[in-house]
């Protein structure tokens, strides 16, 4: 509320600020000009030039809100709370960041295996849904408009819907895959929506900054409370918090290689920060109920998600399903660095958020080239492949080690933070939970080693390393997995501004400038 | 700028660098440099700290020069350089690098200053001593090897998880003197005994020392169980709990070794025996008797590998190293005989050789400080170290009934390391005094008195004599695979029979209780794998419905949580 007062608001007055709605824009574009253009070779350089402007613009949003202002972007030069308002902060610059990076590094990647997995003449729609997906993320983290974050979220949906249907190609049951994931992202879509429609209902507006400052001090409305419940559950669905995450291990393992990498990369980490952002900045954590959530309901289903999905992980045959088991453990790290609730906490689950997204790309990635040698992911099809693809192999033992959080490793960062923030509570057990859920991650990193390293070589694999253009990718990744374990001046201190941005709650209204406002297209 | 380089740099990249080197002598040549560039870089450095890096808000030392490191440092030296010449003509890349990696690491721990460098330097001799067991290639090695590194890794465990609670408690990580009594430094106790083979925390040694290959089993008695002993210098000296301690683990050995027929084992329990002395020098903690375990550890470490060297050498040349099995191998190995003899003779403590300066500061020590029984204790323990070590070793290698091997005698790198080591056993022996300069206190003791020297004559002469007459009265019959031991007649009867009891109670217990652990193991993964295994009630793929009714759930449970 007042944090506006130390909290500088940029206009939008020269080209460079436009960069919040260019973030969004660009691939919005390149989508349709793939399709319109119609020309199939030229689908994935459109996308590629797409991602990589992307880029650009959030590299300039994050040093630009590294000094802990934001940016209040007026589309179309309507004012909010009447026009929709992007606001981008270190919080969302940081998830910018981390999506539109992933989409530019795994586009060599994507071209490899959407080359050997999908069929030539559904090329050019491939790309389209891929920058559109990439466009919902991405227009999901900049806005600063709740109906906005509805819009951005189908569209992100709807176009991974699409994306894991395409999987029918190597295997039918994509399609039921798909299916199921439609149906119950619709859901947890639609009771975001109720939740929108609750808090419209007692405050009139639909700009969360505008939200915030008028449900202020009203912590015992009965509407406001639904209006979270329903809130959290819809988003919780798409973030996969353990007992909703049923739609995951299907929609990521049947999904096309590419495609399990984006989503496993991005979509779960865009949905988490939503709930940071609604948690923290559209409800403010002086409501009792916010806080009661928290320590609840987020810090129980974290644990559980933490040793459940983890156990199942280590009884896992299919590596592909494993990993998105894995990834449903680490969500609940997540979780629990927001149930902290301290600043320790949510730093931890920001750099979570990056790290945890780096190991598990690197990761998907590798398990694409053993889908793309071996034909499969299962165990017993890619035993021995530690010999043949030596490259590949060396990036899941990064990547394994990195998910264990090995010290040297970006995965030690994250879980260094998340003990820390328990010890600053006063919560060894909890600490001591930690340490104990990852020593499960180092028995299904460990059952993945043997059977790549240790196996005898399995039947029917074409025994090649994976082509450069995946194999650069994927080393890209594992890189920065090591990196970012030494290195962890970017990572942390963007970490620590967002989560102190989030902690110290709205930042209010931005005035109203004089001159022109923002300053349309 | 940078006006030191940390010892253990030498070796680690020594060992990086090996692999790139022809093999052969030039390869060999360098292996033996490495050391003495170790100590070359220790040596001009004045005490004080070095090498202080803040990682995580934790400093770290990577080098502390002062009196109780310099020795050990410079022992470690030597002990390496004669073990790489000892394995001169070693061709195995693997065992090279091990080996190097693994003196290096022992160095970089005495070198350090603080628990988490010294975390990682323990750890790594435990990674790098393993494949110098592995390096054996047997199955026996690969699964022994297997137990001694779970043991030495769970000692590293262990020592984090203290070195962690120690800062939780003091806000410091140094390694330095400490007070046994909380949680903390118990569990950094238990780490440095693991490794300093405690009582009934020893079996790793007598399992992994003999089963590792012949210039393997060398290195590796040179440094674990001394790293353990400096630690414990370091950080718990005058801790009485470590007397009685030490007391024990002076007396057990001694009858395993006896009835013992693998020679190399045999020296290993001896091994087990000699550190009892030392850790009850530290456990008196005086300037005398830390003088003592310092000393004693020089002087251990030499005879120890001398005649791990010379058995070594017998099974080298013959493939066994039992004693059932050798026996006249004076004839054609006389150079190794005799070198077994002199580290025989040191490790009995006989006038002139180094045992005899560096065991009686410890033995005077304890009698200095009024702990008669512990006294009488360690002078028993001597008697039996010359039964066990001092006739034993040699006697049924070189002498006895003869085996009608004839061996060639052992090759000249192993008899230029055999009688460098020889020469360095007895000049201490003869000439103390540059050994008592490099202690950690000043030294104001001699140990040729009158008195002393008789004293130990007599009982050396006394424990031959028994061994001589027994033997001539035939009370010794050459099947027999072990020399029953000892002047103690009550011993002799009673201690194998109740050993054997008790060791076979102990065990059957353990063996219940690691088995019904291991069976609820079993239960749990059977109950875990039923729910969460790929077709279990968690993992399976649920219809959409049983989606919905979570979300139900969830949406009641945040509702009621909200409107509380």
């Amino acid at each position: 509320m007042a944090g506006g007062t130390e909290a500088v608001a940029h206009q939008a007055l020269e080209m460079t600020d436009h960069l919040p709605v260019l973030q969004v824009l660009i691939p919005f574009i390149a989508a349709p000009l793939a399709v319109f253009l119609g020309v199939r070779s030229l689908a994935w350089p459109i996308a590629c030039a797409g991602a990589i402007a992307s880029l650009v613009c959030s590299v300039v949003l994050m040093l630009a809100t590294l000094d802990g202002s934001f940016i209040s972007y007026h589309l179309g030069g309507w004012a909010p709370p009447y026009g929709i308002e992007y606001r981008v902060d270190a919080a969302n610059a940081f998830v910018l960041l981390l999506i539109s990076a992933t989409a530019v590094v795994v586009m060599p990647f994507t071209k490899a295996s959407v080359d050997a997995e999908i069929p030539k003449k559904d090329h050019t729609l491939f790309y389209a849904c891929f920058m559109l997906c990439i466009t919902g993320l991405l227009g999901v983290v900049v806005t600063g408009d709740a109906f906005n974050v509805f819009v951005f979220l189908e569209i992100s949906s709807l176009s991974a819907y699409v994306l894991v249907s395409q999987g029918s190609h190597r295997d039918r049951r994509a399609l039921t895959v798909a299916y199921d994931y439609l149906l119950m992202g619709t859901i947890g879509a639609t009771f975001f929506v109720i939740g929108i429609g609750f808090l419209y209902m007692a405050t009139g507006t639909l700009n969360m900054a505008d939200i915030a400052d008028r449900i202020a001090g009203q912590g015992d409305n009965r509407t406001i409370q639904a209006a979270f419940a329903f809130i959290l559950v819809g988003m919780g669905l798409k973030v996969a918090i353990y007992p909703l995450h049923l739609w995951l291990p299907g929609a990521y393992n049947y999904a096309p290689s590419a495609v399990t990498v984006l989503l496993a990369a991005t979509a779960t980490k865009a949905a988490i920060y939503v709930v940071l952002r609604f948690t923290f900045s559209v409800f403010q954590p002086e409501f009792t109920f916010d806080t009661n959530v928290l320590y609840w309901i987020i810090i129980p289903f974290a644990l559980l998600a933490m040793f459940a999905a983890s156990l199942i992980a280590v009884f896992q045959t299919n590596f592909k399903r494993m990993l998105a088991y894995s990834s449903i453990a680490q969500i609940g790290y997540m979780l629990l660095g927001i149930g902290f609730f301290n600043l320790s906490g949510l730093t931890a689950t920001m750099v979570h958020l990056f790290n945890h997204s780096i190991t598990k790309a690197a990761l998907f990635m590798a398990v694409g080239a053993l889908v793309l040698r071996s034909g499969s992911t299962f165990y017993d099809r890619i035993r021995g492949m530690g010999k043949s693809m030596p490259l590949t192999s060396a990036v899941v033992v990064i990547g394994g080690l990195s998910l264990i959080g090995i010290p040297g490793t970006a995965g030690f960062v994250s879980k260094w933070m998340l003990v820390q923030a328990a010890f600053e509570l006063g919560w060894w057990w909890m600490a001591l939970l930690i340490v104990a859920s990852s020593l499960l991650a180092v028995i299904y990193v460990w059952r993945v080693l043997e059977v790549l390293y240790l196996g005898d070589t399995a039947e029917g694999a074409q025994h090649k390393e994976a082509p450069m253009m995946m194999a650069g990718p994927m080393w890209v990744a594992a890189l920065a997995c090591i990196w970012f374990g030494f290195d962890t001046s970017l990572t942390l201190e963007a970490s620590r501004v967002a989560a102190n941005g989030l902690l110290s709650g709205n930042a209010g209204m931005a005035p109203v400038p004089t001159t022109a406002a923002g300053g349309g297209h | 700028m940078i006006d030191f380089i940390p010892p253990f740099l030498a070796y680690i990249a020594g060992a990086l660098l090996i692999p790139f080197l022809p093999k052969g002598h030039g390869r060999s040549a360098a292996l033996c440099i490495v050391p003495v560039v170790g100590a070359a870089l220790m040596w001009p450095l004045p005490m004080g700290s070095y090498g202080q890096i803040g990682v995580m808000g934790l400093e770290l030392t990577l080098l502390r020069i002062d009196k109780l490191s310099i020795i050990f440092g410079v022992i470690f030296s030597l002990a390496a350089f004669l073990a790489m010449l000892y394995a001169w003509h070693i061709r195995d890349t693997i065992q090279q690098s091990a080996a190097l990696l693994y003196s290096g690491s022992a160095i970089g721990a005495v070198f350090c200053g603080d628990l988490i460098s010294l975390f990682f330097f323990w750890e790594g001799t435990a990674i790098a001593s393993v494949f110098l067991i592995w390096a054996r290639g047997t199955t026996g090695a690969y699964f022994t090897g297997m137990r001694y590194l779970v043991v030495q890794v769970a000692s590293g465990v262990i020592l984090i998880a203290g070195a962690g609670l120690f800062y939780t408690e003091t806000g410091s990580i140094t390694f330095d003197r400490m007070q046994l009594g909380s949680l903390a430094t118990w569990l950094i106790f238990l780490a440095f005994g693991i490794k300093c083979a405690f009582p009934l925390l020893h079996n790793w040694l007598q399992d992994a020392y003999p089963a590792a290959t012949v210039t393997g089993t060398v290195v590796l008695s040179a440094f674990t169980t001394k790293l353990a002993v400096y630690a414990l210098a370091r950080s718990f000296p005058g801790t009485e709990l470590l007397i009685y301690i030490g007391a024990i683990m002076t007396l057990f050995p001694i009858f395993y070794a006896v009835i013992e027929n693998d020679l190399r084992r045999v020296l290993a329990y001896s091994l087990n025996n000699q550190l009892g002395f030392m850790v009850v020098g530290v456990g008196i903690g005086t300037e005398l008797a830390l003088n003592g375990t310092a000393a004693h550890a020089f002087a251990h470490i030499l005879y120890k590998a001398l005649l791990f060297m010379s058995v070594g050498a017998v099974l080298f040349r013959t493939g066994t190293a039992k004693g059932s099995e050798l026996g006249g191998l004076y004839k054609t190995m006389p150079l190794t005989m005799i070198f077994c003899l002199v580290g025989a003779a040191s490790i009995s403590a006989f006038p002139l050789f180094s045992g005899f300066v560096s065991k009686a500061l410890i033995l005077s020590a304890a009698g200095k400080a009024e702990y008669h029984i512990v006294w009488a204790i360690l002078l028993f323990a001597s008697a039996g170290v010359f039964h066990h070590s001092g006739i034993k070793i040699p006697y049924f290698a070189f002498f006895a009934h003869d085996s009608g091997l004839r061996p060639k005698e052992a090759p000249w790198n192993m008899l230029l390391a055999m009688g460098l080591t020889a020469f360095v056993c007895i000049a201490i022996g003869c000439y103390p005094h540059p050994l008592y300069a490099l202690l950690p206190y000043e030294v104001k003791y001699d140990p040729y008195t009158a008195t002393h020297v008789i004293n130990q004559l007599q009982l050396l002469m006394f424990s031959a004599l028994a061994f001589t007459v027994l033997m001539r009265a035939g009370l010794y019959p050459p099947e027999l695979k072990s020399v029953n031991l000892d002047t103690d007649w009550l011993y002799r009867r009673a201690g194998p029979a109740v050993f054997a009891r008790v060791a076979q109670a102990v065990s059957g217990g353990w063996g219940g209780t690691t088995d019904f652990v291991r069976r609820c193991c079993d239960v749990m993964v059977a109950i875990l794998y039923r729910a969460h295994g790929p077709d279990g009630r968690i993992a399976r793929v649920r219809p959409t419905g049983a989606m919905v009714i979570w979300i139900a759930i969830l949406l009641l449970a945040v509702m009621l949580v909200s409107f509380m």
